[in-house]
């Protein structure tokens, strides 16, 4: 029988074998993990990793695990973007360039996976992790175990997916995998499978994360901060994660769907036997757009708290940016039709989504316009972080702009699939997002580690960032409209179209060195971290509670939980000299590390794995070593411990006795 | 009025059960989906029989009666617990667990007739679709009854404690979830297919 062959499953010698590139890729990846561990193993740092980080349920240490595994992804990605770009600067009449196009396909697909799934995604939920407990004014996350479990499933998809660089191959279906193309019958290899199980993976982390952080905000407020008087940033990431808990199902049940298909032989999204593909993408977008809202709003959220600390001034129009949110969170549920207009649905269907999405921009210009009139007339000090904001609000207005008008569906019939589609949403997550979670990684950094990144050759990192997505992206808006379509790993000659190539692949080689020189950055920061040392806790001049905080902030936050009656209660209490009203120290308690999280992303894997190759047992044992895991740590009493004053670390010992 | 010793209560006061509600509001969704896959493909036949030649509305009517039953039951076992009787809430859960077996055994009985005379998932869509619909309900009922012996089996143990009433007090939520899905399941898939909508 063809569902389970033998101990083994699908997987034989032949998965092993690759072409030229894919064994450099492989090589890479394998000495990287070798160095990894030879570097832990000399420097004794094993217990040291596992104590301290990896079984941590600590928030702050959470959230820059996340960001350690999302910028590697990015790198990687982006090295699949770069292969991309030089494929099409010389494969052009009978140069054939250095990639097959089978390599090609699975290249393009595994970089917009990659991008969204695990970069996007792990920034977005390292900063969320960061910033929503601190700048609510609490002590960690409402489920801190259910938070560790979410960050090791998401680490689990992610290395489920670059399995796949090993062990057989990537899906070469796109980032979405339309059927009837990732059909068994077109896709007949293990890669869609591999897609499909480490986002099927990842995503269940994300969904527990969503509910995670919306019982936190809901609950776990300090004393007094109504929802009215919450951090700008918190209120983007309530929209988001409200986003989160409606998408992320929808996208669960269309991937589990088109695996039965695989698996099962179903007729959901074949083109026989009844299925219907159209359905599908019907199906992944109603969860694909919000989830182009899900990575930005929070991006939006950092800009506000940013711009209004860099502008030493209140952020403009409170209220209107909450109710901005929220009428994004609605109706980016109402446009996802579109993602394919050419698909055929009659011309008043595309009216309608074509008015609702042309709507949508609504709201996102008022939040546009609130940042620039919070900057009017505000002393504005241009930080790293503003760097990012400047290049965000030039480069994501037009391609915004470029979003509204392929938002009119005849428009949209002549630049679907092309180049100008692949611009547009490059200047939103590029510019938008990953502008944003730059900007804002930047922002907390010393509030994390207790030293400033050098502000100079951070800049420097952002020019090359804002120049470097110029020259890479505005040729692709102009390749658009002559025609050149996306996905295309070869052209001819009399096109026209490879200066334009060319002048793309140097852009990506200026994002590049602005990536480098962002790392050149944090080495250099680490090398001088006496001289930028942060030593009053509030290096920004800050406005929210966690400047209230010493830096590196301590494990449990804030020893005495702050009292809150105004908005940037922090900024107010600065600016009248006052002593902030406080309660008496009283004993706390913080939840003690778990290896629950490690064990079920182990058995996660093994479920994903035995999936993707055909394997019963394998299948069985993850399965029941996560359903086991789940009642062993059900039955667990014991799971926190108390923190008394001799505990507290010394900066608020000191900070106490002094407040006595 | 306060009652200190009322364990169904204070279960009802923590972050889990905000949480668990709002997870019952994801699995919705995903039902929801399933539910719109269901309508898009219930008339894809592939040249089969339709929903009202293969379907029997007596049978789906006795699953019906047996699953609100056991929800009922189930409700009876927190009233035990509010009460503090640990024996009751014991007897209603292993009533509860039998019903729920019961329910469970109807429907892949169904299956396997259905398999067997030649009309299993791979024929249509539509029974493709009906399969994963009425399949992922049963694989839910399935994790409630797991739940439900492992619960059981701790409070026979343990007794009825601020953390057992808790888990017995979500179980619950899920149980009667499970019970307002198939409601949805018998009418669109059982009651509107016998009409032939």
């Amino acid at each position: 029988m063809y569902l389970f062959a033998g101990l083994l499953g699908l997987l034989n010698v032949n998965a092993f074998k690759h072409g030229l590139v894919e064994n450099i890729g492989v090589a890479v990846m394998t000495l990287s993990v070798v160095f990894a561990v030879l570097f832990l193993t000399y420097t004794k740092r094993w217990k040291w990793l596992f104590s301290e980080w990896l079984t941590s349920l600590d928030h702050k240490k959470i959230g820059i695990m996340y960001i350690v595994v999302a910028l590697l992804m990015l790198v990687k990605a982006g090295t699949d973007a770069a292969m991309m770009r030089i494929q099409q600067s010389i494969s052009v009449g009978s140069n054939q360039g250095f990639l097959t196009a089978s390599h090609y396909q699975q290249i393009f697909s595994a970089h917009g996976t990659t991008m969204i799934f695990f970069a996007a995604m792990g920034l977005m939920f390292g900063l969320i992790n960061i910033g929503v407990p601190l700048l609510i004014g609490t002590r960690d996350v409402a489920f801190p175990l259910l938070n560790s479990i979410s960050f090791w499933l998401f680490t689990a998809g992610m290395i489920l997916l670059n399995t796949s660089l090993a062990i057989g191959d990537f899906s070469g279906a796109g980032w979405l995998a339309y059927p009837p193309l990732s059909e068994l019958q077109f896709s007949p290899s293990v890669g869609v499978d591999y897609w499909i199980w480490s986002l099927q993976i990842a995503g269940v982390g994300s969904l527990l994360s969503g509910i995670n952080f919306i019982v936190t905000i809901i609950k776990n407020r300090a004393q007094g901060m109504t929802l009215m008087k919450m951090p700008m940033f918190v209120w983007s990431a309530f929209g988001s994660m409200t986003l989160v808990i409606f998408a992320f199902p929808i996208l669960t049940v269309t991937i589990t769907l088109l695996y039965l298909d695989r698996f099962l032989g179903m007729h959901f999204f074949t083109g026989a036997g009844g299925g219907n593909p159209m359905m599908y993408v019907n199906l992944i977008w109603a969860w694909g757009h919000p989830e182009v809202y899900i990575l930005i709003l929070p991006a939006f959220g950092v800009f506000s708290e940013v711009v209004a600390t860099f502008s030493r001034k209140r952020l403009f129009g409170y209220t209107s940016m909450v109710w901005a949110i929220w009428a994004i969170v609605l109706l980016s549920f109402t446009v996802w039709l579109h993602h394919f207009f050419t698909m055929g649905a009659g011309a008043d269907v595309n009216g309608f989504f074509g008015i609702m999405t042309m709507i949508i921009a609504i709201p996102t210009g008022v939040k546009i316009f609130n940042w620039l009139f919070t900057m009017f007339r505000g002393r504005i000090k241009f930080a790293t972080p503003m760097i990012y904001f400047m290049g965000f609000i030039f480069l994501f207005s037009i391609g915004g702009v470029a979003g509204v008008l392929m938002a009119v569906p005849p428009i949209d019939f002549q630049l679907n699939n092309s180049l100008f589609l692949v611009a547009h949403f490059h200047s939103m997550i590029v510019s938008g997002v990953l502008f944003g979670y730059f900007a804002g990684i930047t922002y907390w950094f010393p509030k994390l580690f207790g030293f400033k990144l050098k502000d100079l050759i951070g800049r420097y990192a952002a020019y090359f960032w804002i120049t470097g997505f110029v020259l890479a992206f505005v040729p692709l808006y102009i390749l658009g409209f002559m025609g050149a379509t996306r996905r295309m790993n070869h052209y001819a000659t009399n096109l026209g179209f490879q200066p334009l190539f060319i002048v793309a692949a140097i852009g990506v080689g200026i994002i590049g060195l602005g990536l480098a020189t962002q790392i050149l950055t944090v080495l250099a920061s680490i090398k001088e971290r006496k001289q930028l040392k942060d030593t009053s806790g509030d290096p920004w001049d800050g406005r929210t509670l966690e400047w209230s905080i010493p830096s590196p902030a301590p494990e449990y936050n804030y020893a005495i939980l702050p009292i809150v009656s105004k908005r940037d209660q922090f900024w107010e209490d600065k600016q009248k000299d006052s002593k902030p009203k406080r309660d008496k120290f009283k004993d706390f308690e913080v939840p003690k590390n778990s290896y629950i999280g490690l064990f079920i992303a182990f058995f996660a894997f093994s479920l994903g794995f035995a999936a993707v190759w055909h394997i019963l047992w394998l299948f069985i044992f993850g399965l029941l070593g996560i359903i086991l895991t789940i009642i062993i740590r059900s039955q667990s009493e014991d799971t926190n411990r108390l923190m008394t004053f001799d505990d507290l670390t010394t900066k608020d010992k000191l900070a106490l006795k002094e407040q006595n | 009025m306060e009652n200190e010793n009322n364990l169904v209560v204070t279960a009802e006061k923590t972050k889990t059960y905000l949480g668990f509600w709002i997870y019952i509001m994801t699995d919705c969704v995903l039902f929801a989906s399933l539910f719109a896959v269901y309508a898009v493909l219930h008339n894809n036949t592939n040249g089969g029989p339709s929903n009202s030649q293969l379907f029997s509305l007596p049978y789906a009517l006795t699953e019906t009666l047996i699953l609100l039953t056991s929800s009922f039951t189930s409700g009876l076992s927190i009233l035990a617990a509010r009460n503090n009787h640990v024996k009751k809430v014991l007897l209603w859960m292993v009533v509860t667990f039998v019903l729920g077996i019961s329910f469970l055994y109807l429907e892949l009985h169904e299956f396997t007739n259905l398999v067997r005379s030649g009309n299993s998932w791979r024929e249509s869509g539509f029974l493709s679709s009906y399969f994963t619909l009425v399949g992922t309900h049963g694989l839910h009922i399935t994790v409630g009854l797991l739940w439900m012996a492992i619960l059981g089996f701790i409070i026979i143990t343990k007794g009825l404690t601020k953390k057992t009433v808790k888990g017995l007090t979500l179980l619950n939520i899920f149980w009667h979830f499970l019970d307002v899905i198939w409601i949805f399941i018998f009418s669109v898939v059982y009651l509107m297919g016998h009409v032939g909508l």
